[in-house]
């Protein structure tokens, strides 16, 4: 049995006003790592800050250890937080940053010692003791800020964001690195990141989050498979997001045709929106196809093809690793399995069809997610 | 090569107003004052104004501490408030440097001569008057007053600009408020302490009107000394002597500044 940690209880947050957080409910087991997912603003790195002690929520409680936190400053948490951008003290040399925090418990320079050159270890930093933080990499800042945080065996350590800055390659390589740290010290991490890849590869849990609500809490798999609504549906992974109507258990109308599908305990006569992955679809000839249409834009990916098929005005996105030429018309199957039916929700229609697909999609999004930082938000 | 022309006529004007002013400086300090030939006396002669370059180094010293107790609190307090009041604080700080030098000095004569508005108070209440001018102390106070902008300006900006995140990171660690501020603040605005204190022991140990306004007869400085030998007491070469003297200990108490603050101060502007 897992024994819980740390409890946001109907946690508010407004700032000026604007609700940042609404109604947050949470609760995170010892030695797991959770994930914070959401985009810019949607209230992830408040949530840290809350849980860190850097905010006081508006209203509700935190708790830890089943011991209410809200009134305890940061100094007194038995928590520790890798910062974005790493926040070094640039005043003071690799060794100094990483026993910081020990030199401040006032422990014997022996043991400071030892853990620090323990903590270089783990993150395979030995030897840049001496070395100055400004002429480190964002990789080497990023181990030494972890370093850092771990060196003071927290019950918990909160990451924001810590490989925003990083590129791909070596973003890659930390998530493992990440991972491994958290699996071989068993300590709780609670991540913040825009990056739902990300997300999926490290956590136990992931917490979907946007406008300042949960709108989803599950495992990685969960959250890709059985996606709560059109938000998370389309925030994670690709998705076709159709209208759709609960005929029966296990019959649902797209397009005016019936499907098999495998939920249930719908209404009868709901309408509902239907998630269909884009690795789904198997495509067929035309004449074989449950619905059939024509190929309006093939971009190679690498691994696959992403494949706009166009269905009666519905651009359906489709990842194949065959290639159809643009004008082709082909047919598309899917599984019962593969029809996934979410209830109604209000973001019902705002996301559908791939009509504004382009090649540079996958670009634009992460530029945006880049560039669009959270907002920090300090106490006044 | 354009930019080298940009700097052009800043150039020129050094060279003519600053470059120029040296040679003649070290022309007269080198020659006598009745033959025009060359001579080392009136550098020999600066021995005797010794206690005067001391008193004024000392008040200049003890005027750039007290301004780094007043100003750091204050600095760190506008850096903390809201931007839009920020530029308000930061420009009430600045405010008095509007006024003339020397009427803000001449105010503070008529506050605290004898007869001033502070002592006729005190009369009014039928204490004695209390002695508050020509004394050092006036002088300390004159040049704190006049120079305290200059120590808030520097520690205000390099204040503002230590990340944010730095505070919360040392909060994180386990500093309470205080240690957060011995650990961090401190450390990181050292830059600004530097720039603060050389910008005010500098104007403040060859000043002349505060000391001759607010301070007595035996408190002259150097900085009077030097403007009696121009236009007093005719010596304008023993004058030059004392200038180049003083100069050359701002520079070396500049360069003894920056070489123990060098590291700091590379660090600060990553």
């Amino acid at each position: 049995m897992p024994k819980e940690l740390i409890r946001l209880v109907d946690c508010c947050m407004a700032f000026d006003g604007e609700v940042v957080l609404n109604n947050i409910n949470l609760y995170i087991n010892d030695s797991k790592f959770l994930t914070l997912l959401g985009p810019s603003g949607c209230g992830k790195t408040t949530t840290l800050r809350i849980i860190g002690g850097f905010v006081k929520p508006t209203s509700g409680s935190v708790l830890f250890d089943g011991v209410r936190i809200n009134d305890v400053p940061p100094h007194k948490r038995q928590v520790n937080t890798v910062f974005q951008r790493y926040a070094l003290f640039p005043h003071l040399d690799v060794y100094d940053n990483i026993a910081f925090g020990l030199r401040i418990a006032k422990l014997p320079e022996k043991e400071i010692a030892s853990r620090v050159g323990e903590m270089l270890r783990l993150v395979g930093m030995t030897g840049f003791e001496e070395r100055r933080i400004d002429s480190l990499s964002g990789g080497q800042m990023q181990r030494i800020a972890i370093a850092r945080a771990l060196v003071n065996r927290p019950k918990v350590l909160l990451l924001d964001e810590p490989l925003g800055a990083l590129d791909l390659r070596l973003r890659k390589d930390m998530q493992n690195e990440l991972k491994r740290i958290q699996q071989q010290l068993g300590i709780t991490f609670i991540y913040v990141t825009h990056d739902q890849e990300e997300a999926l590869t490290m956590s136990d849990t992931v917490v979907v989050m946007d406008k300042g609500v949960i709108q989803q809490i599950g495992t990685p798999e969960e959250i890709y498979n059985e996606p709560k609504n059109a938000f998370v549906a389309d925030f994670i992974g690709e998705s076709n997001i159709l209208d759709g109507i609960m005929i029966d258990d296990r019959v649902v109308e797209i397009f005016g045709r019936r499907f098999p599908c495998v939920d249930t305990g719908f209404e009868k006569r709901e309408p509902v929106d239907v998630v269909i992955r884009p690795e789904d679809i198997d495509i067929v000839p035309s004449e074989n196809g449950q619905l059939s249409g024509t190929v309006t834009s093939v971009t190679f990916k690498g691994v696959h093809y992403d494949i706009i098929v166009d269905f009666r005005g519905f651009k359906w996105l489709i990842q194949t690793t065959d290639c159809h030429p643009v004008g082709a018309a082909v047919g598309m199957r899917f599984n019962p399995e593969d029809i996934h039916i979410m209830k109604r929700s209000e973001y019902s229609g705002m996301f559908g069809d791939y009509s504004s697909y382009s090649a540079e999609y996958d670009e634009i999004g992460d530029a945006e997610a880049a560039e669009g930082e959270e907002e920090t938000a300090y106490e006044e | 090569m354009r930019n080298r022309l940009l700097s052009g006529p800043y150039l020129v004007w050094m060279a003519l107003f600053t470059l120029i002013p040296l040679v003649i400086v070290l022309y007269y300090a080198l020659t006598d004052s009745a033959t025009g030939s060359f001579t080392l006396s009136n550098l020999a002669a600066l021995h005797n104004y010794f206690p005067i370059f001391l008193r004024s180094v000392w008040l200049a010293v003890v005027s750039s501490m007290i301004c780094l107790l007043l100003g750091y609190p204050v600095a760190w307090r506008i850096a903390q408030a809201r931007p839009s009041r920020q530029r308000f604080l930061y420009m009430l700080v600045m405010l008095p440097m509007c006024i003339s030098f020397l009427l803000r000095t001449l105010a503070w004569v008529s506050l605290l001569e004898d007869t001033g508005i502070i002592n006729n108070l005190i009369r009014a209440l039928g204490l004695r008057p209390l002695p508050l001018i020509r004394n050092s102390g006036a002088v300390v106070l004159g040049m704190v007053y006049n120079y305290l902008p200059y120590m808030i300006m520097p520690l205000y900006t390099v204040i503002m600009k230590i990340d944010r995140r730095l505070v919360e990171a040392a909060q994180d660690l386990g500093c309470d408020g205080r240690r957060v501020f011995l650990k961090v603040t401190l450390p990181l605005s050292v830059p600004g302490i530097v720039s603060g204190i050389t910008m005010v022991f500098v104007p403040a140990v060859s000043t002349f009107y505060i000391s001759q306004k607010l301070g007595g007869p035996g408190t002259a400085l150097i900085g009077d000394v030097i403007e009696s030998q121009f236009k007093a007491a005719y010596n304008p070469n023993l004058g030059a002597a004392m200038s180049l003297f003083l100069m050359v200990l701002v520079l070396a108490c500049i360069a003894v500044m920056n070489k123990f603050t060098g590291e700091d101060e590379r660090v600060a502007t990553v």
